[in-house]
């Protein structure tokens, strides 16, 4: 607790009487019970700031628009998450004990393409992409590895893994608990976002409604026994990435949010215990107020709905908090050091917009993955943004600006309108629309619409990117790119052979037929055979298998 | 609006291509507006989808009577994924041309061109590159 600057005026507001303003007393006492980081809350040349300017509501104060908490970026600075993880399981874990002893408490991991797909290191499909674009992890000895003298009750562990999530959750529980971690000590998130796959990303196992019915599992198991768990990390990013308009990300994103809603809503679930624990993932893209606006819009829909749709009760269960990364499609190969003051901005807006946490994208990403330098930049960069430029100071700084609010306003319209449209398409049910939109092309063909609609517009110079279509001289660049080692792949399979010689082959079987019997049967939560099989060294694939037997596999037709 | 592309008509038997994904990598934005590029410049495009095999591509080549293979890779397993396509293809007898484009540092498209790839496409490329590149690998095929 810090001593308070001089609130000289109270507000933009010295022109307002606050005497009447019930919103603004309450968010005062909010404002006046907060924690605060000790710095002082003033510009750089030594002029106290209010912590809010303008109207209500205010922070903290449903609907959100202005954002989650009263005292924002005053009490705690957004988490500054960097997305990490290649090579071998002991190779992340090195990484993972520097992080941790350079006073970092929050763990991401990336996983190889064939982990994310559900396929072993020594699958013919995994040729070349062995801990190509994150770790890989075959079974539960990769795990073990991977969390080998990491305190799991004392961190926090975010995974991004979507089909065979529910596999690579049972094996962190598994590590936990062999050293003596209980599950219901677990912190962290798992992004389970298998709607956007079928939409945008494309790493699905099973059809919709099978996979759905993995995440409602996962659900129900965490709420009951991991409360401290996030099981979904519901992902505007990617569908942002594969070529959607801003407007776009915000509906396709909530709709999905709200198909997890009433998915967990017909299985039983309270919505305010699991409403609590969804978080969201947004893309911070290069068009500054638009991502302002659509960041802003995001709180206010989710509120709007959980409570008046969703019948929520407790505002925790109506905050729509959220991650954010900056547009990776936005980086250019041309000129790459210029990626960096794109990076700034789109920074800037994301934290302007009010998120919760950042990843701020590398350089050299439209070249290769990220050096440790141009990592280490990108980390700089939000840096600046936090402690140099003061936008910090004040909560949701560009509230009540009347493009801002008319930006926010008409994302908002623009997201209703896609959201009545899918309400249509599945009778009254987002859930059944979301289905519905999957299974005709809807999302994929909008999406991809949006793409090339942007693309033409490159291509015709209507819309000029520095340094590809418009100033286009000095690219003598030649960053020093990272290269990933080839012998990863080797060393991998020879440590998958080793794992299958050394475990109880009729231990493996026997756990694999539970869990394909407990796909056969919707009554029974899937969970508890996942985590049984794991223990006995049966590998992701396997699992995959095991399930895939009863739900088969989604092929996305193929059109453009 | 007129981006100098759509009335590009093919004057001979139009350009048959095989645009498509190799292996687990899902990032499918980039193949799709190639996809759209070639065909409003008057090519046939038939885009087989993801998850592919170097024998499933080969196969729909050989029906479809394709002039060129085009190839998007964005997971960083180009100079493994290429050259097994190249095998393939060659085991095959199938002499056309093999384009591949997505993210390739510009250290690695003298090997793929020394490999035998037609055509390396990166980051960025501009619509007429694309085209030109196509049209220029089927003529020299």
């Amino acid at each position: 607790m810090t001593d308070r600057p001089a609130d000289t005026t109270d507000g933009a507001g010295s022109s307002h009487d606050r005497e009447g303003d019930e919103a603004y007393q309450a968010w005062r006492e909010a404002y006046d019970g907060a924690k605060l980081r000790d710095v002082p809350f003033e510009t750089m040349s030594g002029v106290p700031v209010d912590p809010v300017y303008g109207d209500g509501p205010y922070p903290g104060q449903y609907p959100f628009t202005r954002g989650v908490h009263a005292s924002m970026y005053r009490s705690r600075l957004w988490t500054m998450r960097m997305f990490a993880g290649f090579g071998t399981a002991e190779d992340t874990n090195g990484r993972f004990k520097e992080l941790l002893a350079a006073g970092g408490t929050g763990l991401s991991t990336a996983f190889d393409m064939p982990t994310l797909m559900g396929r072993d290191s020594d699958s013919p499909w995994a040729l070349g992409e062995v801990g190509r674009a994150g770790v890989a992890v075959d079974t539960l000895a990769d795990m073990e590895d991977l969390f080998a003298d990491i305190p799991l009750d004392e961190v926090s562990t975010s995974m991004t893994i979507n089909g065979p999530a529910a596999t690579v959750m049972a094996m962190y529980v598994a590590v936990a608990e062999a050293n003596g971690v209980e599950r219901g000590k677990l912190n962290g998130t798992i992004q389970n976002d298998i709607l956007k796959e079928y939409q945008a990303q494309k790493e699905y196992i099973y059809p919709p409604r099978p996979s759905m019915r993995i995440v409602t599992d996962m659900v129900k198991f965490t709420t009951a026994e991991m409360p401290r768990w996030n099981p979904i990390s519901i992902s505007g990013y990617h569908i942002r990435e594969a070529g959607s308009t801003a407007a776009e990300e915000l509906a396709f994103t909530l709709a999905n949010g709200f198909a997890y809603v009433e998915a967990a809503l017909a299985a039983g679930e309270d919505i305010n215990d699991f409403g609590k624990r969804l978080s969201f993932f947004f893309n911070s893209h290069s068009d500054f107020f638009e991502e302002i606006g659509k960041f802003r819009a995001a709180r206010r829909i989710w509120a709007r709905w959980m409570k008046e749709r969703y019948g929520a009760t407790e505002e925790r269960a109506m905050l729509c908090r959220f991650h954010t990364q900056t547009a990776g499609v936005s980086l250019t190969a041309q000129q790459p050091e210029i990626n960096i003051a794109r990076v700034a901005t789109q920074a800037l807006a994301a934290a302007l917009g009010g998120t919760q946490s950042l990843h701020t994208d590398s350089f050299d990403e439209a070249l290769a993955l990220p050096t440790d330098k141009a990592a280490r930049i990108a980390l700089r960069t939000q840096q600046i943004v936090a402690h140099e430029t003061g936008v910090t100071n004040v909560a949701d700084p560009l509230g009540g600006a009347p493009f801002v609010e008319w930006m926010t306003d008409e994302m908002e319209r623009q997201a209703e309108e896609i959201f009545a449209h899918l309400d249509n398409l599945g009778n009254g049910s987002i859930l059944e629309g979301v289905y519905a939109g999957i299974e005709n092309g809807y999302f994929v063909g909008e999406i991809a619409d949006s793409a090339y609609r942007f693309e033409r517009e490159v291509n015709a110079g209507n819309r000029i990117i520095v340094g590809v279509n418009d100033f286009t001289e000095g690219d003598d660049s030649n960053p020093n790119l990272l290269r990933i080692d080839g012998a990863v792949e080797e060393y991998q399979r020879k440590r998958l052979d080793t794992v299958k010689r050394d475990r109880n082959q009729a231990a493996v079987d026997d756990a694999l037929a539970r869990v394909t019997a407990d796909a056969e049967d919707p009554n029974v939560n899937l969970m508890p055979s996942i985590i049984d099989a794991v223990r006995t060294y049966a590998t992701e694939e396997e699992i995959a298998m095991a399930m895939e037997k009863v739900f088969g596999t989604y092929v996305e037709k193929a059109i453009v | 609006m007129d981006d100098g592309l759509s009335s590009g008509t093919e004057a001979a038997a139009p350009i048959r291509v095989v645009l498509t994904k190799l292996g687990l990598d899902g990032h499918d934005r980039g193949i799709k507006v190639v996809a759209r590029i070639l065909r409003d410049a008057g090519m046939e495009v038939v885009y087989l989808g993801l998850r592919q095999t170097t024998d499933s591509i080969v196969a729909a080549a050989v029906q479809e009577d394709a002039d060129a293979i085009g190839l998007s890779m964005h997971n960083a397993g180009h100079m493994t994924l290429a050259p097994a396509m190249l095998k393939a293809m060659a085991e095959a007898e199938l002499e056309i041309p093999l384009v591949v484009g997505g993210i390739i540092p510009e250290d690695d498209v003298q090997s793929l061109s020394d490999a035998g790839v037609a055509v390396v496409l990166g980051p960025g490329a501009p619509s007429e590159e694309v085209v030109n590149s196509v049209r220029a690998a089927v003529a020299a095929a």
